[in-house]
């Protein structure tokens, strides 16, 4: 039956595609090198060059700020004394010194702090929008999401100093609000959105077959998140993690505004400290250019790249890993 | 009209339209194709049988220069295609809108049903809405779809079922008016009924291309095959002609066996 349908069909039609090439016959020289061809090249050539441009653009800051710092760091720089001495006085009159410790146990507290918030936070939203939310909810929480992203740094640290910091002095009893407990929620607050965003990618990046698969053996929701879900995306959610270490980590005025800004090694959560970035961002005005103090903060600047570099470098590479297997 | 119907009688005459010389496919240092040479006619439809792993994509992938992107894929040996090596063409763009392809499982693109089919039409500098309509009517109705599909042409593509999908697809590769089409276990995804249509539709279609079909199906190159190769291991064990292969003439035992059942 269904053979003289395609008999019946195939004799109105005619036999050949309409609008056939006229240049099939097997004598033409068919491989030439067409317009459609010279644009492809043009393109590639095009392309190319954006994207070495953004090669060339991160080699030049890098040269541009070591340039900055190169003659502090050779000349003068105690390497070992700069990251193990908590002394920062670029002032003084007699003797200014340049050390970094505080600092870097400054942001260090406060990026680890703040992962302590976002982490759970921003992977339970991803669970929840990705593997349970359904129709509007989800999508109201995805737009709600992207718009928590969207909040201007400086209007964390607004919320950090005017919010937060009465609020802790009045809970914990303390005698300034200002410190590594207020800077890591803020900040993990500021990270979790993003930290969101990616990890509900990687979860929807699992394809709903295993999900199925696993459904049909009887596993519960939960069970196939866990089981299933989790461990497929788990290189995905590794990367979200970094990138908001990252993000942590290269935050400047909502960190500037929270965490008191005073060197200190932090002994508990209530007392202030000062991050790497914020050290930059509030001295650099104030300095000669050219003179060691101005020098020393490029200084922190190369060890800021180098850090940010090599953790968004570890999180390229374990989403290489998602790829591979 | 040019590549108009040859008399069946005839197809022994015809001119090769692909001849491949000492083809070997290595995919890092293993080699999944090793030494194979073939001559397909014009206008035949050459069935390729054997079990997975014979190298009988490969074997398509190196004709239409598909290594291109697979990583790690390299091809050694020659492919003529109307006696130019494929690999000394230029524009390779311009190779593969000569050769369509029809993948085991359908690759609908994320576009309607329509703009699937006018894809490749487009591509060639098809502009008027009436020639693109006459092309899709005509693909679609080849492939056995244009009854089911032809209330929603501007749907999504892949909305369709699989078998529907598939369908879609073939429409799509006729849809470049190509020289030669190649089908890589196409029946996988289509249910037996349909299956049937599609090959009364390649009998057709023999007059006006040449067809290379890889099927897992033995009986379904015993149905529409001219001539027959059985791979396996990498290597082209026997080419012959279908009928000869299936009234128990084959040279060597193992395609025997296969071709019986006994194994594969």
């Amino acid at each position: 039956m269904a053979n003289d349908e395609v008999a019946s069909r195939a004799a109105v039609s005619p036999r050949t595609r309409p609008g056939r090439r006229a240049d099939a016959a097997r004598h033409v020289d068919k491989d030439r090198l067409t317009l459609d061809w010279y644009q492809d090249k043009i393109v590639q050539v095009v392309v190319f060059l954006g994207g070495i441009s953004a090669i060339v653009f991160i080699i030049g800051i890098f040269l541009f700020i070591t340039r900055e710092g190169f003659s502090f760091v050779v000349e003068k720089l105690e390497i070992t004394e700069f990251f193990t001495s908590i002394r920062w006085q670029p002032t003084s009159e007699h003797r200014p010194t340049y050390n970094i410790l505080a600092m870097i146990a400054g942001t260090a507290s406060v990026t680890g702090l703040a992962m302590v918030v976002a982490i759970p936070f921003s992977l339970g939203a991803a669970i929840y929008i990705s593997e349970f939310a359904r129709g509007k909810t989800r999508e109201a929480l995805k737009v709600l999401v992207e718009l928590l992203a969207a909040i201007p740094s400086v209007v964390w640290g607004f919320i950090g100093l005017s919010l937060m910091n009465p609020l802790i002095i009045e809970l914990f009893d303390v005698p300034v609000g200002l410190n590594v407990l207020n800077a890591g929620i803020i900040l993990g607050l500021m990270a979790a959105p993003i930290m969101t965003s990616i990890a509900e990618d990687a979860l929807k990046a699992v394809p709903d077959g295993y999900r199925e698969a696993a459904e049909a053996m009887g596993a519960t929701r939960w069970q196939v998140v866990v089981k299933v879900v989790l461990p497929a995306a788990r290189n995905g959610l590794l990367a979200a993690v970094l990138l908001g270490v990252g993000r942590g980590f290269g935050e400047t005025m909502a960190v500037l505004m929270a965490t008191g800004h005073s060197i200190n090694i932090p002994d508990s959560i209530f007392d202030s400290v000062r991050a790497l970035t914020a050290t930059i961002a509030a001295e650099l005005g104030e300095t000669a250019v050219g003179s060691d103090h101005y020098q020393a903060l490029f200084t922190i600047g190369i060890f800021l790249f180098v850090v940010t570099f090599t953790i968004n470098l570890l999180a390229d590479l374990v989403v290489r890993g998602v790829r591979k297997g | 009209m040019v590549g108009a119907a040859q008399p069946r009688v005839a197809m022994e005459a015809n001119p090769a339209k692909l001849e491949v010389r000492g083809l070997s496919v290595f995919y890092g240092k293993t080699a999944a194709l090793r030494e194979v040479n073939l001559r397909i006619r014009e206008n035949e439809i050459f069935g390729i049988i054997g079990p997975s792993n014979a190298g009988k994509t490969s074997f398509l992938k190196a004709i239409n220069r598909m290594d291109d992107f697979t990583a790690g894929m390299k091809v050694e040996g020659q492919v003529l295609f109307d006696g130019k090596d494929v690999r000394q063409w230029r524009n390779v763009y311009a190779l593969r809108r000569r050769i369509g392809v029809v993948f085991p499982l359908p690759v609908g693109l994320p576009l309607s049903i329509y703009e699937n089919v006018a894809f490749a039409p487009k591509l060639s500098g098809i502009k008027r809405k009436s020639e693109l309509d006459g092309i899709v009517e005509w693909c679609l109705a080849r492939a056995a779809l244009w009854d089911e599909v032809k209330d929603r042409l501007h749907s999504l593509g892949s909305l369709l079922s699989g078998g529907q999908q598939q369908r879609l697809t073939i429409a799509r590769a006729l849809s470049q008016d190509p020289e030669v089409l190649m089908l890589d276990e196409f029946s996988i995804a289509v249910d037996p009924v349909t299956t049937m249509r599609i090959e009364d539709v390649l009998k057709e279609l023999r007059r006006e291309m040449t067809i290379i079909l890889v099927t897992n199906l033995v009986q379904q190159a015993r149905r529409l095959a001219d001539r027959t190769a059985f791979f396996l291991d990498g290597s082209c064990v026997e080419v012959g002609e279908t009928k000869d292969l299936f009234s128990g003439n084959a040279r060597s035992t193992r395609t025997a066996d296969f071709i019986s059942g006994r194994f594969g």
